[in-house]
């Protein structure tokens, strides 16, 4: 009964990571990876970035766009290692490597956010 | 179209082989024969020893799959024409991840077990008296679970999902589109007494959402749609438990399921 | 592995409790690699490592805004390098047929009936390609303000 509430936990952290994934990181990377560095776009200025990572909503959102696609990675890709190496009887090294790793960025993004200042 | 065609088909004796290997056959092609129907052919006019399973030869016992060129197919609705052309083979072998008894025929216990596990019946908690009438049913309460109830026990799904073959205790697409069958009907209290082995690591979180098992479905009962479908649902019934603590969880999914 | 290995047959019949003389195939480390379906699965999934890449970037960034002009430059620089423009051609390839895969995929995981009957599955999946053009340009917008 415990494991089951876990799996549904960690099936709604994949789904909402998926969902943002989806919806967001495709722009955000079109922005900031390849429009600007390439020079198709004009690339906002220092003091744009951070006048827009001062304001408190744009930090939630850059808080949730880190660590909720961290979840859905996890969730992901610990079945496509149990399932595509065939590692089952690592199981549990794999699953504390995978959540430990989201839980790690979701810390570090919670610390850089709140001490951008 | 090519008039004959070379049939690769697997055999497998236990008493002989310790694994199976494959036997060519050449088989003449009709317009309207089925891979079954060369299979027939094989076994009557040219190797009788050629052991498989079939029955309706007509797409609903369930008992013809094999592996037709990789793909789980129902060899019953399968034609052969739509392989005869330059010079092509047809590779017939037993339904992929399960166990082989001999040549094509594969071994379904397992498969068996799992279903029952699943309860795949009307569970009622209460009888009312036989006075009362029968159980009526809207068009609309019908059509939530007619879907998987189309379901014909043929395993190519089982023979499609690559969790199937990887985690031997996977319930399996079939069982738990057929529990959602029975879950989703509004004459059945069950849904609980399912949730044991549906919410499992074994029953719907082992699903990986490959979507083969949808697409390989002779009567496209769709199980990964059933499978995701209760996923939402577990997630939710835990999101609902976790905002509202005092509301007994397995209560409202059996409400949800009798209400909606 | 292999497809039962000890099958769950202590509830089976007993004759069906031994049977050394089955076949019982061998699922290859390879399996996802045959079949173009399993190779689309496998891909769909990894595109999760694409993802936490792109956290990872991001997360980078943040820190070289933290601390000051000089580092978000030098970040900026590293970004034009063709190592990291090559990584985020890679990275939004593999993110947008995340995203693709994942609308199309939501009908089945979502049942939306309208009055007593099933939306087509284009209806569920188009309101996701909208909200997916809408933000995006929403966010294009802010940055680029």
């Amino acid at each position: 009964m415990e494991r089951q509430s876990n799996e549904a936990f960690f099936w709604t952290l994949f789904s909402a990571g998926g969902v943002i994934a989806a919806i967001l990181i495709p722009v955000h990377i079109f922005l900031f990876g390849l429009a600007f560095p390439l020079g198709w776009l004009p690339a906002p200025s220092y003091e744009h970035m951070m006048a827009l990572v001062r304001l408190p909503v744009v930090r939630i959102y850059l808080f949730v766009l880190c660590s909720l696609p961290l979840f859905h990675w996890a969730h992901r890709f610990r079945y496509t290692l149990f399932d595509g190496l065939q590692v089952k009887h690592l199981n549990e090294v794999i699953f504390t490597l995978c959540y430990g790793g989201a839980v790690v960025g979701t810390v570090l993004a919670g610390y850089l956010l709140w001490n951008m200042g | 179209m090519a008039d004959k065609i070379i049939l690769e088909v697997a055999r497998y004796s236990p008493e002989r082989d310790a694994k199976p290997s494959f036997q060519s056959y050449e088989v003449p092609v009709y317009k309207e024969w089925v891979v079954l129907d060369a299979l027939n052919y094989i076994k009557d006019q040219v190797d009788g020893s050629l052991t498989y399973r079939w029955s309706c030869r007509m797409g609903i016992c369930g008992s013809c799959g094999m592996m037709v060129n990789g793909e789980p197919k129902l060899t019953c609705a399968t034609f052969l024409s739509s392989y005869a052309h330059n010079g092509s083979k047809v590779r017939v072998e037993p339904l992929r991840y399960f166990p082989v008894v001999r040549d094509l025929v594969t071994e379904l216990s397992d498969f068996l077990v799992k279903l029952t596990k699943v309860k795949p019946w009307l569970i009622r908690h209460d009888e009312p008296p036989l006075t009362q009438g029968e159980f009526l049913q809207t068009p609309d309460q019908l059509d939530r679970y007619k879907q998987f109830s189309m379901c014909i026990n043929c395993t190519l799904c089982y023979a499609a999902c690559p969790v199937v073959g990887l985690d031997p205790v996977f319930v399996g697409p079939a069982a738990i589109a057929l529990a959602q069958r029975y879950n989703m009907d509004s004459r059945d209290q069950g849904t609980e007494e399912r949730t044991a082995v549906l919410a499992h690591p074994e029953g719907i979180w082992g699903c990986t959402f490959v979507g083969e098992c949808t697409r390989v479905c002779p009567k496209h009962v769709d199980p990964a749609g059933a499978i995701q479908q209760y996923k939402l649902k577990a997630a939710l019934d835990w999101v609902k438990s976790f905002v509202m603590p005092g509301e007994h969880k397995s209560k409202d999914v059996r409400s949800e399921a009798a209400n909606d | 592995m292999c497809a039962v290995k000890q099958p769950t047959t202590r509830t089976a019949p007993a004759y069906t409790e031994f049977h050394p003389r089955w076949y019982r195939p061998q699922v290859s480390v390879y399996w996802w690699l045959f079949q173009r379906q399993y190779l689309k699965f496998i891909l769909r999934e990894l595109s999760s490592v694409f993802v936490a890449a792109f956290v990872v970037i991001t997360l980078l960034q943040l820190n070289a805004l933290r601390n000051g002009p000089e580092a978000y430059a030098r970040f900026q620089q590293w970004l034009q390098t063709p190592a990291a423009i090559a990584l985020n051609v890679v990275s939004f390839c593999f993110v947008v047929f995340h995203a693709i895969t994942w609308f199309n995929l939501a009908p089945s995981a979502m049942a939306v009936r309208l009055r007593g009957k099933p939306l087509p599955d284009f209806m569920v999946a188009a309101p996701n390609y909208a909200v997916w053009l809408v933000v995006s340009g929403a966010v294009a917008w802010l940055v680029l303000r």
